[in-house]
């Protein structure tokens, strides 16, 4: 049986000890203390720092134990099974890390003159080349550090795009289907936009009557993932892109189930105009906890003269940032983009080449339907909408059978598959399913390993019926057991902060 | 081979490609992509490693710019950590029972960039210092149920066009107060000219974009707050342990860039927003992102950390959410808490001196070269300061050019970004720049204008 790292170790502020020094800087000289005179005068009186710095005192050892000990106690994809769906959560090269810390890229400014980072601009030209030929579309832009904030750029680039066009006072509304990633809709919101629902069908697919009773000239655009959040692929996208595009509308494609399509289709080619790319997820870089990722997004060609600024250019011999784009949109960020992550989505793409991104296409949907196949079997759960069809990237199933007879909940299951030393699916999203567990495997993970994801499961389902108190209680091998969410957003216990955590000890005392 | 036979049959399928018939024919791919043939993993080290040597660092050249990411070292127990697969390969703490470690260190962040800012909630970070500054002029309209934001003249530009793309969307309108001509600091009577019962914020820069130190925040944030309107306050936090923090002098929101603390500069990104408020619950609910917080097990036996306060986020609230950002930069914010936690309150005390006297020592030298006017601005400088060449005969370009020929990056011409501030440059001085580098390149400044 699995059992996690637990260290009783303290928060970082109850360690070390009055004067403790982790860190030694390099110290002013004494020439320049002369010229310069007492640094107290420079900085006037009133705007000095007079309270005390409140941070911990601990000795280099001491902090290297602390955070090492931390991550001892986290799973991450090289831990193991990781089926969390719609974030694919595949194996990151470690040669991506050596590169992304050479100091030929980690020791680059931004602003360095353009003939001092040509290795780096070269690079990122290529990738844009590389991802607007995966993806169909005519430029790509590296800027958005997010899937989310690509969606952000995204439904920015259909405003400016319905302004030139003098609409943007009546194109008002994007249509976005009920199975959408929550982001859809914060993104349109965001961008100013009134967000329609559109309902699936019996069959998991965007209902066609429904979208063309949804479409009327305040359309201004459609957010649609492809395959969906079911895994499964929207069939009637031909069908889609007509009722859209004859509104007047614009598509946007939801990249974050890319991964299935690589070199077998493209957005593009399917009549999406606006495409986010999660480099985290269909290109291997890490994911870090939550971050830092990157949501590049790519446009046909009628768009990209509204892209942020700048633009990275090529004129036969150097390449060069052009700042010179009238219709661009502006900026949502400093700089170009988070250029580290990129890096590494360049060597990825490089390490696989045209045939390996298939097949990481390929093995992805083989893995997905190889679980989807076998966890049918398992009492007490169910496939809601067409059971029949292959799925690609991911499957959703339900539990709400095993719930009604039980008690046990998809949340039970999410738990108890951790003390299995196995990551949870995705819970409760869609939201049009019950009970979900949405299980993306990936091409990462063997045989094997999704052999023992599909022998826990049909345990957890045994000790449902037998014994659900062991899968209600669960987690039991991880270093906490279940968490108290409700008292960590309750306004009386809240801590978000350690000094709000003292505050409230000493009221609540 | 025979694997994938073996889970082929088990679907009950022949080839893969049947997984795939519900594609429309005319989508499938026919032809090969132009892409890359894959490369085993020596070639793809040799080829980035090759192209990247195409660049010049500022490890060979000593490079005087910050302008909002910064060159400062990273200790190398930072890198080490954040190299830890545990942490690395995690995805967002979805399942805070076996994700405590990463948990708690973004707990760690968020306390310690508090006691850094002088505030009581931070949340586990933002994407930059700009696209902070595009969401808190988001949060303020919410809060205060009024769309206009007062920022200084003196703004990072690229800061200022984020925020009026955040801004536009919201109906938010953002409106500039002058500068006062000699000093840079806001202008009091601009401010008080412009501020009203319809201002949602005044948000200020300390030190400001072009280094001076806003000596007035407190009389600042006294006027916003006379008219109820929120005061937020941007910061590069490595000057927080000699400068008043913005919780001193009252601030409300407190935004900035934490890449200076333990994270590379990596050509601009990843960087990492700050992202901070005093605990009122009206501020706190309106905040965008994620936020960890500490808790107990459900049987009250132990402690533990979760994500606090989902119910702001996109994934339950959807169009109602404060923001869509849910990936961040988490593990930025890890390489920062073990920044912080390495320094403690005394190596803070330290870096601020070491940067603020060794730029003010660059400064002091600059300025007794003919044709130098440095700074422009009569106020206490922290690490960045403008040089201006007006009394040369050459331009901010030229003189760069120069510059780089003798093995030195000068810092960011912003002679077209502030036309009225002439021919003028803004400089970088940190701890790692040497007193040898900086006399070389006063040295040879004197050389390229006396025309040698």
């Amino acid at each position: 049986m699995f059992r996690q790292s637990k260290w009783h170790e303290q928060a970082i502020f109850n360690l070390g000890r009055s004067g403790r020094r982790g860190h030694l800087l390099p110290k002013i000289e004494e020439g320049v203390k002369n010229a310069v005179g007492d640094l107290n005068n420079i900085i006037p009186e009133t705007m000095q720092r007079k309270s005390g710095l409140g941070l911990p005192e601990l000795s280099e050892v001491e902090v290297m134990r602390h955070f090492l000990r931390l991550s001892e106690m986290n799973y991450g994809v090289d831990s193991g099974f990781y089926p969390l769906g719609s974030c694919t959560m595949k194996y990151n090269p470690k040669i991506n890390e050596q590169l992304a810390a050479l100091p030929t890229i980690s020791m680059l400014h931004p602003y360095q003159d353009e003939t001092t980072v040509q290795g780096i601009l070269e690079i990122l030209y290529r990738l844009e080349r590389w991802l607007a030929e995966l993806t169909g579309t005519y430029e790509v832009c590296l800027h958005p550090a997010a899937g989310a904030h690509g969606e952000f750029l995204g439904t920015l680039l259909m405003r400016a795009y319905h302004k030139l066009n003098g609409e943007d006072e009546k194109r008002s509304e994007i249509i976005i289907p009920d199975s959408a990633h929550g982001t859809n809709p914060a993104s349109a919101a965001m961008s100013g936009f009134n967000v329609v629902v559109a309902p699936s069908d019996d069959d998991g697919c965007v209902s066609l009557g429904a979208l063309k009773a949804a479409v009327s000239e305040k359309t201004a655009g459609l957010m649609l993932t492809n395959p969906n959040t079911l895994g499964i692929f929207e069939k009637n996208i031909d069908e889609i892109a007509r009722i859209i595009h004859e509104a007047g509308g614009l598509l946007y494609y939801d990249g974050a189930n890319l991964n299935p399509l690589l070199c077998k289709a493209r957005p593009g080619d399917m009549g999406f105009d606006i495409v986010h790319i999660n480099i985290h997820k269909t290109f291997s870089t890490p994911h870090g906890g939550g971050g830092p990722g990157a949501g590049p997004v790519g446009v046909c060609e009628e768009l990209a003269k509204f892209l942020p600024v700048p633009r990275i250019a090529f004129d036969g011999k150097r390449y060069h940032l052009d700042y010179d784009k009238p219709h661009s949109i502006g900026k949502i960020r400093g700089f170009y983009g988070n250029v580290a992550v990129l890096l590494r989505a360049y060597a990825y793409i490089l390490s696989l080449g045209r045939e390996g991104l298939e097949e990481v296409a390929e093995v992805s949907v083989l893995n997905a339907n190889y679980l989807m196949k076998k966890l049918k079997d398992i009492k007490g759960l169910t496939l809601p909408y067409d059971s029949e069809k292959p799925v690609k990237h991911e499957c959703v199933f339900s539990a709400k059978p095993l719930k009604n007879e039980t008690g046990v909940s998809a949340l039970n299951i999410a738990k108890r598959l951790l003390d299995y030393g196995l990551h949870a699916p995705t819970t409760y999203f869609p939201l049009i399913v019950e009970e979900a567990l949405m299980i993306e495997p990936t091409e990462t993970f063997e045989k094997e390993e999704l052999d023992r994801f599909i022998e826990a499961m049909r345990k957890i389902s045994e000790e449902a019926y037998a014994n659900p108190e062991i899968v209600v209680k669960a987690p039991c091998n991880t270093a906490v057991s279940r968490l108290d969410e409700v008292k960590a957003s309750h306004p009386r216990t809240m801590a978000l902060s350690w000094r709000m955590y003292q505050k409230k000890s000493k009221q609540n005392l | 081979m025979e694997i994938k036979r073996q889970m082929m049959r088990e679907i009950g399928i022949k080839s893969i490609d049947e997984l795939y018939a519900d594609i429309p024919e005319k989508y499938r791919l026919k032809k090969p992509l132009n892409l890359p043939e894959a490369l085993p993993e020596f070639q793809v080290k040799k080829h980035v490693e090759d192209l990247l040597s195409k660049n010049e660092t500022c490890n060979y050249v000593p490079t005087f710019l910050g302008a909002g990411c910064w060159p400062h070292y990273v200790p190398a127990v930072v890198k080490e950590i954040v190299q830890r697969s545990e942490f690395l390969t995690a995805y967002t703490p979805y399942q805070p029972e076996i994700s405590q470690g990463m948990l708690q260190a973004l707990f760690e962040y968020q306390s310690m960039i508090c006691e850094l800012t002088g505030m009581d909630v931070a949340n586990s970070s933002m994407y930059d210092w700009a696209s902070a500054l595009g969401e808190v002029a988001r949060m303020a309209a919410r809060v205060t149920g009024r769309k206009e934001i007062l920022i200084p003249k003196i703004i990072h530009p690229e800061r200022a066009k984020t925020l009026q793309v955040y801004a536009e969307p919201a109906g938010i309108t953002v409106q500039q107060i002058a500068r006062d001509a000699e000093s840079g600091l806001i202008s009091l009577d601009d401010l008080e000219s412009k501020i009203s019962e319809k201002t949602a914020a005044v948000y200020i820069e300390n030190p400001s974009y072009l280094g001076f130190i806003e000596t007035q925040a407190e009389e600042i944030g006294k006027r916003a707050h006379a008219h109820n309107a929120l005061f937020i306050v941007g910061v590069d936090p490595t000057s927080l342990g000699i400068l008043k923090p913005p919780g001193d002098y009252n601030a409300d929101i407190v935004i900035g860039e934490a890449q200076p603390l333990g994270n590379s500069m990596s050509f601009g990104g990843p960087l990492l927003g700050i992202f901070t408020c005093r605990d009122d619950m009206s501020l706190i609910r309106q905040m965008p992102g994620r936020i960890i917080g500490l808790t107990t097990t459900l049987d009250g036996v132990s402690q533990g950390y979760c994500m606090a306060l989902q119910t702001r986020e996109q994934h339950i609230r959807r169009e109602k959410a404060t923001s869509n950002i849910c990936s961040n930069e988490a593990l930025c914010a890890v390489a920062s808490a073990v920044y912080m936690a390495l320094l403690g309150p005394q190596g803070f005390r330290e870096l601020g001196e070491t940067i603020i006297g060794k730029a003010n020592y660059a400064m002091h030298l600059l300025s007794t070269i003919d044709g130098i006017r440095t700074p422009i601005f009569k106020s206490a400088h922290f690490k960045e300061f403008t040089v201006n060449f007006d009394k040369t005969k050459l331009s901010v370009k030229e003189i760069h050019k120069k510059l780089l020929k003798r093995k030195i990056h000068g810092g960011k011409d912003i002679s077209k970004e502030y036309p009225e501030l002439g021919n003028t440059s803004l400089y970088c001085v940190t701890e790692i720049h040497s007193t040898e580098e900086i006399n070389y390149l006063a040295e040879t400044l004197r050389e390229i204008l006396a025309g040698r």
